[in-house]
């Protein structure tokens, strides 16, 4: 059992949860991720780590409440329990090869670029962060980018905060203005929606900026086997759990990628029923 | 004399295809002992030969004939700890009672059937007694909680040894609990062995996956060798079209779904289709599991789909019968060539007739498409089991840990690695084998274990 050591809303429908998992903290790095299983019955799901605390042993993790589970955990509380806790899963992502980087996070995924953000602030290369969401209620960890980004960018859908439009309308403006200057950008970061992480995709193509995005698939053990999490990359299937969550966005089949996603949808739905 | 080999009574076809209970009934007492009274007691007891465990078989079958099956059952722990598991999913037919000299006759022994009993029959009364522990001191930690991990661990305990167990999975088994289904070895008999290793005093973490939670050289520092039992868990596929679309799965991920996550309760938050028609690849143990659980779920046809005959099939005998009793359909020499699709859904598989050519390298007649045969087989299901390898996740996180070229670890005939103190057995070192194998290899590398601590000294003074 994995204590929760706090527990806030940072945005509608999201909340922060810190675990107490020292034994996870041991290796963890940005980009990783663990899965959780809400109780004896849960399923298994996978969340980014979005921050930890080797010292006291704490790790984050941000929950939308989308599914049967998300809402299952948002109804826990602090000093409450959760059944089980793996991790660290899957690669660490490496950027700082990247000069200069723009971070996108669509929604949730703002708390997977944020421990990005933090480390490349860190070894003093800070990248431009574009926070994007439907509405101003939905965006997420706005304080923490501003000290971590060299400039934060937000858009919303509805025009509620920052600029009104689309992540891709700010990064189509970003990667113009940088051809003009001295120094291009040399890395697109994008996670959030698959939809949104492919238009980036087709959008940075057309650039030539390499582009990195995580794989938000369907995963069951998150240890390479049951292959649930396969997706294919340049033409061969390979594990989002361990050979990613992150990969080369242009080598992505997305299509394939969004209907696998949709796979077990009409089944969750039903089983959402039951939980009021 | 002869007398004809007793067979457990099994439940009608229909009625079992439809539930998650057993489909063979133990033995009862009466049975048991007619059973056991037809051993020949044979001086150089062949059976025991075809046994990974060397199993005391006669002197086993002796004390179910006396009426002490509790005895029989300490028998068999002398060199077994995991009988009740054994008795149902070890294939005798190819171990010990091909060997039994009634074989030739009017059928072997049913020894498999007699150590479910007597093991059964322990795990029910209890008062089954551990022999006293060893005096040896040290630390070994245990990667994985299969039949080898599992043998190890007891064994090291045994012995003296402080045995800390590190498993992947929120719960303890390997195989044993994730992949073969409920109605063939019910989980909560795995769960009783589990809970008696543990009584052994075996410490068991869960939710850790070495390689990445800890590294294997980060459980060196600690620790005075390490056994690893990680199995053979990452999943084959064909590699034909449409694979990637909806509705097809590993035979890992679907069991899994079904077993450890419990998907055959329709309580269970973990989805999983149900109904429809089933194509299942492959035709070993893990696809006869995958099509009989699929018929459990409600598939309203099963097919096998397997590219060789049925003499070459890798499954246990009685669950190819088993499967084909309760209405399986098996289309054989028959090679999936495409699996075609509908909106992102499975709707078919494009199937090929072969025939059998010349060996191959695996000694195996090689399947040759015969040209023209194409037809399809609709389905919403296929599940692919057509093998697996040996994860990669502990070999990753320690370079020096040779491997083969299959990613199965290299070891020597004592189960000991590449790197001093750590030993290794089960389907990480053989590949996808059987639960006898893995825990012979189990038994094999705690005997080196015992030795090298031995050896070497305890590297530090245990402190609980
Ligand atoms: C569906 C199915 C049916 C089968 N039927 C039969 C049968 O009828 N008869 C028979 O004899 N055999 C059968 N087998 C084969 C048999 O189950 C295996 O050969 C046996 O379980 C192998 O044991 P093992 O200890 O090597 O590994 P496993 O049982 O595979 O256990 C390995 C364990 O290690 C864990 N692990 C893996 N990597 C790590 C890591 N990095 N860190 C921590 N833990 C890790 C896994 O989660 C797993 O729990 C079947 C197999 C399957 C899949
Ligand atoms: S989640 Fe099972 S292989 Fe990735």
């Amino acid at each position: 059992m994995y204590r929760i050591v706090k527990k806030r809303n940072l945005a509608e429908n999201v909340v922060e949860f810190v675990i107490d998992a020292p034994a996870v903290t041991l290796n963890a790095k940005p980009g990783q991720f663990i899965i959780l299983r809400v109780d004896g019955d849960g399923e298994r799901v996978p969340f980014t780590i979005c921050d930890m605390d080797k010292k006291a042993g704490t790790v984050t993790i941000l929950v939308q409440t989308v599914g049967y589970s998300t809402k299952l955990l948002a109804q826990k509380n602090e000093g409450g329990f959760i059944q089980d806790f793996v991790g660290p899963l899957g690669r660490a992502t490496d950027l700082t090869e990247f000069k200069k980087v723009v971070m996108i996070g669509g929604g949730i995924g703002a708390a997977v670029i944020y421990p990005q953000a933090k480390f490349l602030k860190s070894v003093n290369r800070p990248a431009d962060v574009i926070v994007g969401a439907r509405t101003k209620s939905l965006i997420m960890y706005e304080d923490e980018f501003k000290a971590a980004a060299k400039n934060l960018h937000i858009a919303t859908d509805d025009g509620s905060y920052g600029r009104k439009g689309f992540v891709t309308d700010v990064l189509r403006e970003l990667l113009d203005r940088a051809r003009a200057a001295p120094a291009q950008y040399d890395a697109v970061f994008a996670v959030g929606p698959m939809p949104m992480m492919k238009a980036v995709c087709e959008l940075t193509k057309g650039y030539g900026v390499h582009t990195v995005v995580s794989m938000n698939a369907t995963m069951v053990d998150g240890t390479g086997m049951c292959g649930g999490c396969r997706v294919t990359v340049g033409g061969k299937a390979l594990y989002a759990c361990v050979h990613g969550p992150e990969f080369d966005g242009h080598l992505i089949d997305w299509d394939t990628a969004i209907n696998r996603s949709r796979n077990f949808r009409e089944q969750e739905a039903a089983h959402l029923c039951k939980l009021k | 004399m002869r007398i004809e080999r007793h067979h457990q009574k099994e439940q009608d076809p229909k009625v079992r295809a439809k539930n998650f209970s057993e489909p063979v009934y133990n033995f009862d007492a009466e049975t048991a002992v007619a059973e056991a009274k037809r051993c020949l007691k044979c001086r150089n007891a062949p059976c025991r030969n075809g046994c990974p465990v060397a199993v005391k078989i006669p002197e086993f079958i002796g004390k179910i004939a006396e009426g002490d099956p509790l005895g029989a059952a300490a028998v068999i722990r002398e060199t077994n700890n995991l009988p009740a598991v054994c008795g149902r999913v070890c294939p005798q037919e190819e171990q010990c009672e091909k060997l039994c000299i009634r074989s030739r006759m009017e059928g072997a022994v049913s020894i498999g059937a007699l150590e479910r009993y007597a093991a059964d029959y322990a795990l029910e009364r209890g008062g089954e007694t551990t022999p006293p522990k060893g005096g040896l001191k040290g630390r070994v930690a245990v990667v994985g909680s299969g039949p080898s991990s599992l043998t190890c661990a007891a064994d090291c305990a045994a012995a003296g040894l402080s045995v800390t167990v590190y498993e992947a999975f929120h719960t303890a088994g390997g195989v044993l609990v994730y992949g073969i289904p409920e109605f063939r070895l019910p989980k909560s008999l795995v769960k009783k062995e589990i809970d008696k290793l543990l009584s052994l005093g075996v410490r068991l973490e869960l939710n850790t996956v070495v390689g990445k939670t800890v590294t294997l050289p980060q459980l060196l520092e600690k620790f005075d060798a390490a056994f690893i039992g990680s199995g053979a868990g990452l999943p084959q596929f064909l590699n034909i079209p449409g694979e990637n679309l909806n509705g097809v799965y590993s035979a890992n991920e679907y069991l899994t779904r079904v077993n450890l996550m419990k998907a055959y309760d329709p309580a269970s938050p973990t989805p999983i289709p149900r109904g429809g028609r089933v194509a299942v690849f492959g035709a070993g143990n893990v696809a006869m599991d995958a099509a009989r659980t699929a018929l459990r779920l409600g598939a309203e046809k099963v097919s096998i789909v397997y590219r060789r005959g049925r003499e070459e099939m890798p499954a246990r005998k009685e669950e190819i019968r088993h499967a084909e009793e309760e209405g399986v359909v098996f289309e054989l020499l028959t090679a999936p060539t495409e699996i075609l699709g509908e909106g992102g859904r499975v709707r078919a598989v494009k199937c090929a007739r072969c025939e059998l050519g010349a060996p191959d390298a695996s000694g195996r007649r090689r399947p040759v498409v015969v040209a023209g045969s194409g037809f399809e087989i609709p389905c919403e299901t296929a599940i692919v089991a057509v093998g697996t390898s040996p994860n990669p996740l502990i070999k990753d996180s320690a370079p020096d840990l040779k491997t083969t070229e299959k990613g199965t670890i290299t070891v020597d005939e004592k189960g000991a690695a590449s790197i001093p103190g750590v030993y290794a057995g089960g389907d990480a070192v053989t590949g996808a084998a059987t639960v006898i194998l893995a825990m012979g290899a189990g038994r094999t590398a705690a005997a080196a274990i015992a030795e090298y601590i031995k050896g070497k000294g305890a590297k530090r003074i245990i402190e609980n």
